[in-house]
């Protein structure tokens, strides 16, 4: 028999060796982008210098030495924090991506806001109502939701709030301003005003979801014996689902929520375009174009590893509150 | 109670006739677009600059031979939208396809033979579950195009589209088909396929896999929604289809720069269309799943 507090650590353990195996894989593919993706010499040099001279620097460069060193290489400049200098803002890449985080972060806390704010009362009305006509019709709202894609919702209501009403504004962040370096929209009216199309557009995505998760999540709960023993005791209406029922409801949407997390920062690529945000996938975009390689690179693994971090601390979040999960995850 | 068919449920549903109808007929009309477009959108020759940014038939200025208007290049927009649903159902058939075919090879023989072989595949398929699809393909794309150069990169969209989609999301099958593999392998057929000494491969594939076929064409339905959002989406970002073979997507995008001078057309019918196909593939495939439940239950 293994203790619950060693099979815990255990789990710790394991998760946190598989997030550093796959950053290891997401080093691997970063690293193949640098080496194989545009020429480093090219943005060094001109046209004017010899195939000699050129072959001379490769060398002098460890262009050509062999795999494993240029991987360590890599890696040991990575893990210090220097991804290269981007050619087109010939500043560190990282520093130009870390820059332009939290334009892309507000985008997310904003949206998480708004679908928290909506999704959880009108999930708990649609679990407690399920036949009232609002419930079917949110439910009803909620598949057309789910099947319009975010880029249009994003180009209808700039259509609608910006072009043809001239409510909102369609583009950039607007006055920002900088708190502890950080560059913020959020305490500016025409920072805030700059969010509210977007953020909506993003929400739009995710609402759905979550509506009909906390609707069913919260179904089920509403079926457990405990609940049955609230009602026996003669409790309100509003303390059984509110007090007993919501808590459980709770944990699974915060998982899901974490993982969605992951999501909602590619839905910010879409959302950044359409709005031109100045966040990082709208500048990944850019480089893209531009084969500003170190730039992509930077990208690529800054991203990564929000997506193994998230990912990894909702897990253990979720196995230390709820410790019934299985080690393994089994299904069968 | 006499069980009823799938087929007479199907008609006795009144709204599912009605959204298949009208997918079976946008489907046919896209894969039939070459004879029934009034015009040509991929010859250059016969687009005419001077026809550009026509508004739709029945608006003032419109012109009686471009029924739903023209694009900025003079395109007539009604046949560049046929055109265009074509690539895109075409690359969401291809990409569910290559899903379909690794998870259902990865479901069968992760379930089939258990142990270390399913622990690996279902790490891996957590793993990249974790991570969005878009956001992978998205960067996976990226990489290539800036590696190949836009105008090179062009000419492999569509297998590139299919590819990356299709790589992203076999997870989805492989996961389902695991579990009913498991459900499946204990029954007395496969002991018996066993005794009779049918190699593995047989028995997975000829015996298992007829038995587990009904989830696959349920995750396939959503999936090609899915496919064909995604799609969208990378052709939307310039990440896929280019201009001049245009999916639904990309004629969105280039739509996208008029709005503001109050061009609407040439943004809002393709993506009503999309909207309309997509909507139209998701209640089908709700209806699908509910079925299937239902089935199991009985």
């Amino acid at each position: 028999m293994v203790s619950p507090v060693n099979s815990i650590i255990t789990f710790l353990l394991q998760r946190c060796l598989q997030g550093i195996v796959v950053l290891f894989v997401i080093s691997l593919i970063a690293f193949a982008i640098q080496d194989n993706l545009g020429d480093p010499l090219r943005e060094l040099v001109g046209q004017a210098v010899s195939e000699l001279e050129r072959e001379n620097l490769r060398k002098e460069m460890g262009l050509t030495d062999p795999f494993a060193q240029r991987y360590t290489r890599f890696l040991a400049d990575a893990l210090a924090g220097d991804l290269g200098m981007s050619y087109q803002f010939k500043e560190p890449a990282l520093k130009v991506i870390l820059e332009k985080f939290p334009a892309t972060f507000e985008l997310v806390l904003g949206t998480a806001f708004i679908v928290v704010l909506l999704a959880i009362p009108i999930g708990c009305f649609c679990a407690t109502k399920p036949d009232a006509i609002l419930s079917r019709a949110v439910m009803g709202l909620s598949i057309v939701g789910i099947s319009v894609p975010v880029f249009l919702t994003g180009i209808f209501s700039i259509y609608y709030f910006s072009v043809v009403k001239e409510w909102l504004p369609s583009f950039g962040r607007g006055d920002t301003v900088r708190v502890l370096g950080w560059e913020s929209g959020f305490l500016t009216t025409d920072g805030l005003s700059h969010l509210i199309l977007p953020c909506l557009t993003l929400s739009t995505i995710m609402l759905p979801l979550f509506i009909r998760l906390v609707r069913s999540e919260m179904m089920g709960v509403l079926e457990q014996p405990y609940i049955r023993t609230a009602w026996a005791k003669g409790l309100k209406k509003r303390r059984v689902w509110f007090k007993h029922a919501l808590k459980n409801t709770l944990l699974p949407v915060i998982t899901v929520g974490g993982v969605q997390f992951g999501s909602l920062l590619a839905y910010t690529v879409l959302t950044e375009t359409i709005f031109q945000w100045p966040g990082m996938g709208f500048m990944f975009l850019d480089a893209v174009n531009r084969v500003d390689t170190p730039l992509i690179v930077a990208y690529v693994v800054v991203v990564g590893i929000i997506f193994v971090v998230t990912n990894t601390l909702v897990d253990l979040t979720y196995r230390i509150v709820n410790p019934t999960v299985d080690i393994q995850g089994e299904q069968t | 109670m006499i069980r009823e068919t799938l087929i007479q449920r199907f008609l006795r549903s009144k709204g599912t006739v009605v959204v298949s109808i009208l997918l079976l007929i946008m489907t046919g009309a896209a894969l039939l677009s070459p004879w029934l477009a009034p015009h040509d959108p991929y010859n250059l020759e016969a687009i005419d600059i001077m026809d550009s940014e026509l508004p739709p038939k029945w608006q003032e200025d419109g012109d009686d031979r471009f029924f739903l208007g023209t694009d900025d290049q003079g395109r007539d927009m009604f046949s560049t939208i046929l055109y265009g649903l074509r690539v895109s159902l075409l690359i969401g058939a291809g990409a569910v396809i290559v899903q379909a075919i690794l998870g259902v090879v990865i479901g069968v023989i992760s379930g089939y033979f258990g142990g270390r072989i399913d622990s690996f595949f279902m790490r891996l398929a957590d793993i990249q579950l974790s991570f969005s699809t878009l956001l992978v393909a998205i960067i996976a794309l990226a990489v290539f195009k800036a590696a190949f150069g836009a105008e090179h990169y062009a000419s492999l969209a569509v297998p590139m589209l299919i590819f990356v989609i299709g790589i992203a999301e076999w997870p989805q099958y492989a996961r389902t088909i695991r579990a009913s593999v498991l459900a499946e392998k204990n029954k007395d057929y496969v002991t018996a396929a066993h005794s009779l000494g049918s190699p593995h491969g047989k028995i997975m594939f000829r015996h298992i896999l007829p038995n587990v076929f009904s989830p696959i064409f349920v995750i396939s339905t959503l999936q090609i929604a899915n496919a064909i959002v995604t799609e969208a989406a990378l052709s939307f970002l310039g990440l896929g289809m280019p201009v001049t073979h245009p999916s639904l997507g990309s004629l969105i995008r280039s739509g996208f720069d008029y709005i503001f001078s109050g061009i609407w057309w040439i943004t809002s019918i393709p993506a009503l269309v999309l909207i309309i196909v997509i909507l139209c593939i998701n209640l089908l495939g709700d209806w699908l799943r509910d079925q299937l439940l239902l089935e199991k239950r009985v």
